[in-house]
């Protein structure tokens, strides 16, 4: 196998410019990453290129990211290239990326240069072990993908392919295969793609159904920067301030609320309406009532100047909190229509299929006891030990058979006793207890009081996360007074908060309050 | 059987002369496995290399056609073992594995094997499991090589030159008389390539010929004085053997001008690497046309003198291009020419990194360092090589450094190991955190977020013997896991009876998934399947008692996450000496939805009723704390931005991947969390009781809710 050339050039030869076209295929194991790559060889190889794919999956394939490679050339003379296993930063041509954050992992690597590659990328997200374990909202921005996307890449076709392909009951591979045939990037036509889809074995109409839907949407003009659909968050959904809603109650409450200033509208709206959902009309209005003395307070203290940050603050954290979940709501939520149809939605369950439901429940003593008029409630966590033994255990409530469904509904009827419940009392005396934190600091530090504020926003889940949501809130409130004295406190009060939906026992907020102790 | 099915493959084993064939690089090893004339193939699963058992798993008929005897060897030092078939006798034989942790077990049986010598050609096939996709520690499996004196084969990464290193493999094997190992990388085990088959051979000299007419010698026995002869054997007469086959086959190959100043020594795997850096330097062409001199090491041990010198001399200096760490090629090299006087200068890891993948990048930095330091003027028009360095400094860029998560492998949809993990959780919120010791399989990934459960892994079924050093008078207990593969692997006998015999109070946790999971679904000793070449159904509860451990519970549903942590909480507390065994057994996921899905749907299809089960969140209910997703990492378990206004966080959602477990609502029932989650039964062809039922149910379920919300005041949606 010598292959010595004769003649020794001293001077470097020019050698032929010719480079294979390569392409990185960024998935998670499961994905059909490597089907896509095999897609992308044969297409190659029936064209009469030569074509060289590897990976790496190892066990990557267990859901982790991973990588497949190709790199194809046209035949010379039957001389078979010498093709690289792995794809080098700066030389890439097309990077197709299964997920969004992928597209960013192929950016950081250094696959995607200007000069050369084109980003094919799904817009979809599958959120990672890291970003949906935390207790608050670590999930990344996407908005950071797509400008990066706009500096790094030559040419960006980015879409959601994901609903795409589930849209046709197909899988991404076929329509990241659709948006490749469509981006013009392999000098192959659209029916020799199509052609290695149907030479496949299973699922070939919808994969073609997919192929064809990703090759239009890729024919699309591209989304201007400004315009595009990709936000962190879907927008909050506030509906307008009805004119009347049909009942004399509710148009009462509708009244009080214009009472207010406008830009306060939404939210109080918001609030009045899941309160009256939760409890009553009259409820809501002690809502109105309660936000309305936040209000005199905010307006005495120069919120004008500040928006009303504190009253609108408040018109959230005030419905949240008097929207407590107990049992009688969750049973309420359980046995409704909407809820049984959203079931059926979810589910896809067709015509002449039938659909049940379990609830896993485990209500314990202080649930129950949370759920009685409050002397009883008391006297029986005053003695675990009688009934103690009949909440260790989870109940699996089968809602779709009468006697379930009855239960259910019996503890949704408990809704007009609700007030005299252990659970109210407690929940009105927490309220009352950080209304009070947070109005005694409105006249000597606004933004801090409007921080204790949005502080509520840490108490949240059932039972144990419950206490400790209750707990961090309760290190965060200790540290009002303290920080109220300081101009940045504010600042501080937001960090505390972000910190406290770091982790779930606080870790890291006990870091910060150590900090601040060291101010 | 293993969770892909290699139905097609076993086609491509068929080929005959002159055909084309076109895949895998592994398979096309198989292939020329079959083409040597092999007489049997035995070997352990593991990335990158479990295709080729689970191909030959597959090929029963193309097997016993050739008369070849395949076996799923307990561990690789099983399948070291199995090479004892051609110490003695003219048969060819191939073992498998991935390495370098498998010649770690099996080296014991390597060395023996390399002592006595061999009289049939003995293969070992190497996965190489370095570099980006390893999924073990960074070390070369080349330093085995030398300390046992048998041969290291590294070719260059293209199907035609592995299929011809694995049949001229056999015959340097045979020449020498001494085992021969194949290394295959990662990449190239899985690189998509063709080349041009041959008939496949039956072998000249069958397993059964032997058997029947059975030859010894003693002097091939490791055993003195046999042992001292042994070693002058590989020196005095092995080594030159195969340096003699070596340079009269040309398994090392020279590219480029016969004569220049300097050159490139590279082993035979980092070829294609070497040459896409000189493209992209301007020094090479795609076709292999270089303008430097290239010598590749398609047999990296034992290195040939002779070819060295001839190459290095009248050159001003040398780059070895040499992956991973110590740079023994560099070494060796180094003593050749000085002991020739040959005053050549030799590069490596000067300009290389010593450490870490030889990457593209890495390369031609390395290249280019060295020809900068050596022979400045081929770099005098080169083209500025692809780089990425302007883009990567952006700001824009480096912010999205902070924003990109990582995304390590996990448990998969329905794992049955993540209840497991998640009553381990508990257990330890409950009593405190634990020592606990992992082991190597799929429930490694427990030491990952959200589970954090394992603070060392000592090596396959070395779990709980890693635990040992703890058994002392203590208020806790260690507890160590070790999955049904490692348990056969080594794990009864160097973790369970070594914990029974040392009377340790640890509590060791056996994760019984069916299969070797991890490695790609195939059988072991206590598969539940019945696979006809395998005697499967051996009890784990039952080895365990075999072996003398008293205190020993058993679930046949992992997802019991209730029973898992209580039972945990009882072992922990248990006042009875030796170790307290918990078996977990639930079949894995991905292996069950292979066998049930397809059934589930062909029923459906047939009319038949059939209950689907998967889990739902009411996102009304949900807080947003995400307290499940700590105790499960389910992908199917995610979150979902809602448009709540009274919303500040995302709830928790469910997938269409759900396959209805059970661990959220187990979960969620033994960690109190939460009263979101529900299971949905989708009955699918219901029978006509089933529909009378639902009637009724419905039709008063129905008049109670349009009850209420006639009655209820509410602002409309």
């Amino acid at each position: 196998m010598m292959n010595i050339q004769s003649g020794t050039p001293k001077a470097p030869t020019r050698y032929t410019t010719e480079r294979p076209i390569c392409i990185a295929v960024m998935a998670m194991g499961g994905q059909g990453g490597g089907v896509l790559a095999d897609w992308i060889v044969e297409l190659a190889e029936s064209e009469g290129w030569h074509a060289q794919s590897t990976s790496v999956p190892g066990v990557a394939q267990r859901t982790g990211a991973t990588i497949y490679y190709v790199e194809m050339l046209p035949p010379k003379g039957g001389r078979a290239p010498i093709l690289s296993l792995m794809p080098a930063q700066g030389e890439v041509d097309v990077v197709l990326a299964a997920e969004l954050m992928e597209a960013g992992r192929s950016i950081l690597r250094g696959l995607v240069t200007p000069d050369r590659t084109t980003l094919i990328a799904s817009t979809h997200r599958v959120y990672s072990t890291a970003e949906k374990e935390k207790p608050g909202d670590a999930t990344a921005d996407p908005a950071v993908v797509m400008d990066a996307a706009d500096i790094a890449a030559k040419h960006t076709i980015a879409f959601d392919m994901e609903a795409l392909a589930n849209k046709n009951n197909s899988h991404i591979s076929a329509c990241l295969f659709g948006t490749l045939a469509a981006s013009g990037t392999l000098p192959f036509e659209r029916e020799s793609f199509e052609a290695i889809i149907k030479a496949g074995g299973r699922g070939i109409e919808a994969s073609l159904k997919a192929f064809g839907a990703a090759y239009e949407a890729a024919k699309q003009p591209p989304v201007p920067a400004a315009a595009r659909p990709v936000l962190k968050r879907p927008g909050k959904h506030f509906a307008p301030l009805p004119a009347s809603a049909g009942h004399p109650d509710l148009d009462a409450l509708l009244a009080r609320i214009r009472e207010f200033p406008a830009p306060l509208h939404a939210m109080l709206f918001a609030g009045a309406k899941r309160l009256v959902d939760f409890q009553d009309p009259a409820y809501a209005g002690e809502y109105l009532g309660r936000v309305d003395t936040l209000h005199r307070l905010d307006v005495a203290n120069g919120g004008a100047g500040k928006s009303f940050a504190f009253t609108a603050a408040a018109a959230k954290y005030v419905a949240v909190a008097m929207a407590y979940d107990d049992v009688i709501r969750v049973a309420d939520l359980k046995t409704r229509s909407s809820r049984y149809d959203r079931v059926l939605r979810e589910n896809s369950v067709g015509d002449g299929q039938i659909v049940y439901t379990t609830e896993y429940m485990h209500p314990r003593l202080e649930e129950v006891a949370g759920t009685m008029p409050a002397p009883l409630g008391r006297f029986l966590e005053f003695f675990p030990a009688l009934f103690g033994f009949a909440f260790r255990k989870g109940r699996r409530v089968r809602s779709g058979t009468i006697h379930w469904f009855l239960m259910l509904y019996a503890l949704a009827m408990l809704k007009p006793i609700r007030r005299t419940t252990l659970r109210h009392k407690r929940e009105m005396a927490h309220l009352e207890k950080w209304l009070a934190v947070a109005t005694a600091q409105l006249a000597k530090n606004y933004d801090v009081a409007v921080e204790t504020i949005n502080a509520r926003r840490l108490v949240k889940g059932y039972s144990d996360t419950h206490a400790r949501g209750e707990s961090k809130f309760d290190r965060v409130i200790g540290a009002v007074p303290a920080l109220a004295a300081r101009a940045d406190g504010a600042d501080w009060m937001r960090r505390l908060r972000d910190a406290a939906l770091l982790d779930e026992k606080g870790i890291a907020l006990d870091g910060a309050l150590k900090t601040i102790a060291t101010l | 059987m293993a969770e892909r099915s290699f139905a097609r493959e076993v086609q491509d084993l068929k080929l005959g002369e002159g055909e084309e064939f076109r895949g895998e690089g592994i398979l096309a090893i198989t292939k020329a496995l079959l083409q040597s004339g092999v007489s049997y193939v035995g070997g352990y699963q593991g990335a990158p290399i479990s295709h080729l058992m689970d191909v030959l798993a597959d090929a029963k008929d193309v097997l016993d056609e050739l008369g070849v005897h395949f076996e799923n060897s307990a561990s690789e030092a099983a399948a070291a073992a199995t090479l004892a078939a051609s110490v003695n006798y003219p048969i060819r034989g191939a073992v498998t594995f991935k390495a370098p942790v498998g010649i770690n077990v099996a080296s014991d049986a390597i060395a023996n094997l390399a002592s006595g010598g061999v009289t049939g050609g003995a293969l070992i096939i190497i996965g190489e499991d370095y570099g980006e996709g390893s999924s073990i520690m960074q070390e070369r499996s080349h330093p085995f090589a030398m300390k046992s004196q048998i041969w290291l084969l590294d070719p260059r990464p293209n199907l035609p030159t592995i299929v011809k290193m694995v049949e001229d493999g056999f015959e340097l094997s045979e020449v020498s008389h001494t085992p021969v190992m194949l290394e295959v990388r990662i990449r190239a085990c899985h690189v998509h390539g063709r080349f041009m088959t041959k008939d496949n051979k039956k072998p000249d000299f069958t397993l059964r010929q032997a058997l029947e007419n059975p030859r010894r010698d003693t002097e091939r026995v490791v055993l003195p004085p046999a042992s001292y002869l042994h070693e002058r054997e590989k020196i005095e007469q092995r080594w030159p053997a195969a340096v003699k086959f070596i340079k009269e086959r040309k398994l090392n190959e020279f590219f480029g001008p016969e004569t220049a100043d300097v050159g490139i020594v590279v082993q035979g795997g980092m070829y294609n690497s070497v040459m896409r850096s000189l493209q992209q330097l301007g020094l090479a062409d795609v076709y292999g046309e270089t303008s430097v001199p290239i010598y590749c090491l398609n047999v990296t041990y034992p290195l040939i003198d002779d070819e060295v010198a001839v190459f290095a001399a009248n050159k001003k200096a040398i780059l070895v291009v040499e992956e991973g760490q110590p740079e023994f090629i560099e070494q060796a090299l180094n003593t050749i020419l000085r002991r020739r006087d040959i005053q050549t200068k030799i590069c490596g890891k000067d300009v290389l990194p010593m450490a870490g993948e030889y990457t593209p990048q890495v390369v031609t930095k390395g290249i280019k360092g060295f020809l900068e330091l050596h022979e400045k003027n081929l770099l005098g028009n080169s083209p500025p090589p692809p780089d990425a360095s302007a883009v990567l400094a952006d700001p824009k860029i480096k912010e999205l450094a902070k924003t990109v998560p990582p995304r390590p492998p996990s448990f998969c949809v329905g794992c049955p190991e993540r209840p497991i993990f998640a009553a381990m959780k508990l257990i330890q919120q409950e009593l405190g955190p634990h020592q606990i010791a992992g082991d190597i399989g799929c429930h490694l990934f427990a030491s990952l977020p959200p589970f954090n459960i394992g603070a060392t892994t000592m090596g396959y079924g070395l779990g709980p013997a890693s635990s040992s050093a703890f058994n002392v008078k203590a208020d806790k207990k260690p507890i160590s896991v070790i999955g049904d593969g490692g348990f056969w692997h080594n794990g009864l006998s160097t973790s369970i009876a070594n914990a029974v015999y040392n009377k340790q109070n640890q509590v060791i946790m056996v994760v019984d998934n069916f299969y070797s999971a991890a490695t790609g679904g195939q059988d072991i000793p206590s598969s539940r399947a019945v696979n006809p070449a395998r005697a499967t159904n051996n009890t784990i509860v039952k080895a365990v008692k075999g072996v003398g451990a008293r205190w020993v519970r058993h679930t046949d549903r992992t997802y019991d996450v209730g029973w898992m942590r209580d039972t945990l909480r009882k072992a922990l507390r248990s006042k009875e000496s030796g170790p307290k065994v918990i078996v977990a057994s639930s079949e894995c996921m991905l292996n069950k939805q292979r066998r049930v899905k397809p059934l589930f749907q062909k029923a459906v299809r047939d009319g038949e009723r059939r209950v689907r089960e998967r889990f739902g969140v009411d996102e009304d209910v949900c807080t947003g704390d995400h307290a499940c997703i700590r105790l499960s990492g389910c992908p199917s378990l995610s979150v979902k931005h809602t448009d709540d206004p009274l919303k500040d966080d995302p709830v928790a959602a469910i997938d269409n991947n759900c396959v209805g477990c059970g661990n959220c609502g187990e979960v969620s029932e033994a960690a109190v969390l939460c009263p979101s989650f529900y299971r949905a039964d989708v009955i699918h062809n219901p029978s006509r009781w089933d529909r009378f039922l639902s009637d009724i149910r419905r039709s008063v379920i129905d008049y109670l809710q349009r009850r209420r919300e006639a009655g209820r005041v509410a602002f409309a949606d």
